[in-house]
């Protein structure tokens, strides 16, 4: 039904029922006692604010949280990624690029791809700051 | 269920329209230049349709040029003064339609030189910054009439009043307002006035330039010399009965339908504004009657707007992601509101067949839209 719906039917679904996200302030804060790593990217000068939180075990991540300030690409981006990554190495889970998200995604408008798809430097960033804190 | 409540971007053809349109597609098919029976006929309509415009806008049916829009017309009066003209100063302002910016971004590149007008918080020129602007060069004035976003009114008839005492070409968009507003030319003290059919229920790919009998203007297109030489090209002749139908009964029906539309607008606003931290955006009164312009901080537009999409209600934003552009819009910021409330910003444009219980919905449903997204947003 694409005269429906402006995006592809992924989008649809995670933007309609988005994966892992914190909904609330209150589930913000029962998931930062567990997580051991947070990354934000973007500013809401630009339209889209990306934060992204961690759980690593055994040099994996085992659990992958978000929240989003954005548009329907946004909010779906950063719902994929966070389905995309549970159980990947760090290692593996830096390589990921926009252009994996979007093919996850089944394909983004042109004029999304930069601005919206910001999730996997929020996820980098908290790996970052992940590794960071453990070598302190 | 639908609920359109987008109504500045373009309306619904109403039925008393199709029906005047209908017979011109097939069996009063002439072209106008034609000498026979068929050409007769659609030429009489052409000149009926130009008859009744000119009483709605006081002018004379020569003054009259049909386009095939909005743009089409912001464009034949901006390049048609700056090319008769060949060289000299333009004065515009910041919240016009794209049309109108791009066009004279466009003489810049030319060598004309442009001021665009600063606009107060609530989307207001100054009439006295007008005047300050105008220079001995200065050859045309173009300030819209209602802005498309906001809703707001400008001082028309007064920023006429000052270029018609200085000797300057003033040229109003009214495409927004030619539903609500008046439109005597007279009265305005207009040289040039954009208008089209696809706001006040007339078809799209209709519109027309009131060019004052006595104004120097470039033709836009060249050919066969039709509309005064001005415009070439075979008339659209349906679209231009469709047009005169419209915007005869929108002038005709304006006072009951602005009434109507401010008290379900003002409902509207009234529960909008109580969403936390909801802003209304442009002029309190003046303003069209059926615009709403609201900015929900912490949210994004596009989000809001696609789940109103899923429930069928359909409004627009401001946001810079509303599909096809990356920066939010240019008239939001020009009334100084901050990034993040202009991309947080959705319009609701009412119209003909807006009702309470649309009204209703809408507020029944968008604050648990606002509060959802705002609680999976990272920012305050």
């Amino acid at each position: 039904m694409k005269e429906k719906w402006f995006y592809s039917e992924t989008v649809k679904e995670h933007f309609f029922n988005p994966k892992n996200v914190l909904k609330t302030e209150t589930d913000v804060k029962a998931f930062e006692k567990k997580a051991d790593a947070v990354g934000q990217v973007g500013s809401p000068v630009c339209g889209d604010v990306m934060k992204v939180w961690i759980v690593v075990k055994d040099g994996k991540i085992a659990d992958c949280k978000w929240q989003t300030f954005g548009c329907a690409s946004a909010i779906a981006s950063t719902s994929i990624m966070s389905e995309m990554v549970k159980g990947m190495k760090l290692e593996d889970a830096m390589k990921i690029r926009p252009q994996d998200i979007v093919k996850k995604l089944g394909g983004l408008p042109e004029q999304k791809i930069h601005c919206s798809v910001l999730g996997d430097q929020a996820l980098r960033a908290a790996i970052k700051n992940y590794q960071n804190e453990k070598a302190r | 269920m639908e609920i359109y409540l987008d109504n500045a971007a373009t309306t619904p053809v109403r039925s008393e329209v199709m029906t005047a349109m209908q017979p011109y597609f097939s069996k009063k098919y002439g072209n106008p230049s034609s000498m026979h029976r068929q050409g007769l006929l659609a030429n009489a309509a052409i000149s009926e349709a130009r008859e009744k415009i000119s009483k709605v806008l006081n002018c004379d049916s020569k003054e009259i040029i049909f386009t095939s829009g909005g743009t089409e017309s912001v464009n034949l009066a901006i390049k048609g003064v700056a090319f008769a003209k060949g060289r000299g100063h333009i004065i515009t302002q910041k919240t016009e339609h794209h049309a109108v910016l791009k066009t004279c971004e466009w003489l810049e590149k030319k060598g004309f030189a442009v001021t665009y007008l600063d606009v107060d918080e609530f989307g207001l020129v100054n009439p006295t910054d007008v005047k300050n602007a105008i220079r001995t060069d200065t050859i045309l004035v173009t300030v819209m009439y209602a802005n498309n976003e906001l809703g707001t009114i400008q001082p028309i008839s007064e920023i006429g009043k000052i270029c018609k005492e200085k000797g300057v070409l003033f040229h109003t968009d009214a495409c927004q307002a030619a539903g609500y507003l008046n439109l005597d030319v007279e009265r305005l003290d207009v040289d040039l006035m954009t208008i089209n059919g696809s706001k006040i229920y007339g078809p799209k790919g209709s519109g027309l330039l009131f060019v004052k009998q006595g104004t120097k203007i470039e033709p836009g297109l060249h050919g066969g010399g039709q509309e005064f030489g001005l415009r070439s090209g075979t008339e659209n002749v349906p679209s231009i009965v469709g047009f005169a139908s419209a915007l005869e009964l929108a002038q005709k029906e304006k006072a009951s339908e602005n009434e109507n539309l401010s008290g379900l607008r003002g409902k509207l606003v009234f529960g909008l504004l109580k969403i936390p931290n909801a802003r209304l955006n442009g002029h309190p009164t003046k303003r069209l009657p059926n615009n709403v312009n609201i900015s929900f901080s912490g949210v994004e537009g596009e989000s809001i707007l696609l789940k109103l999409n899923e429930l069928g209600i359909f409004a627009s934003t401001g946001s810079a992601c509303s599909a096809k552009d990356i920066k939010p819009s240019h008239v939001l910021l020009a009334i100084g509101l901050s990034h993040e409330l202009a991309h947080g910003s959705i319009r609701f444009s009412l119209g003909r067949t807006t009702t309470k219980k649309d009204v209703a919905y809408v507020l029944k449903v968008l604050p648990k839209i606002i509060s959802e997204l705002r609680g999976m947003s990272p920012i305050e």
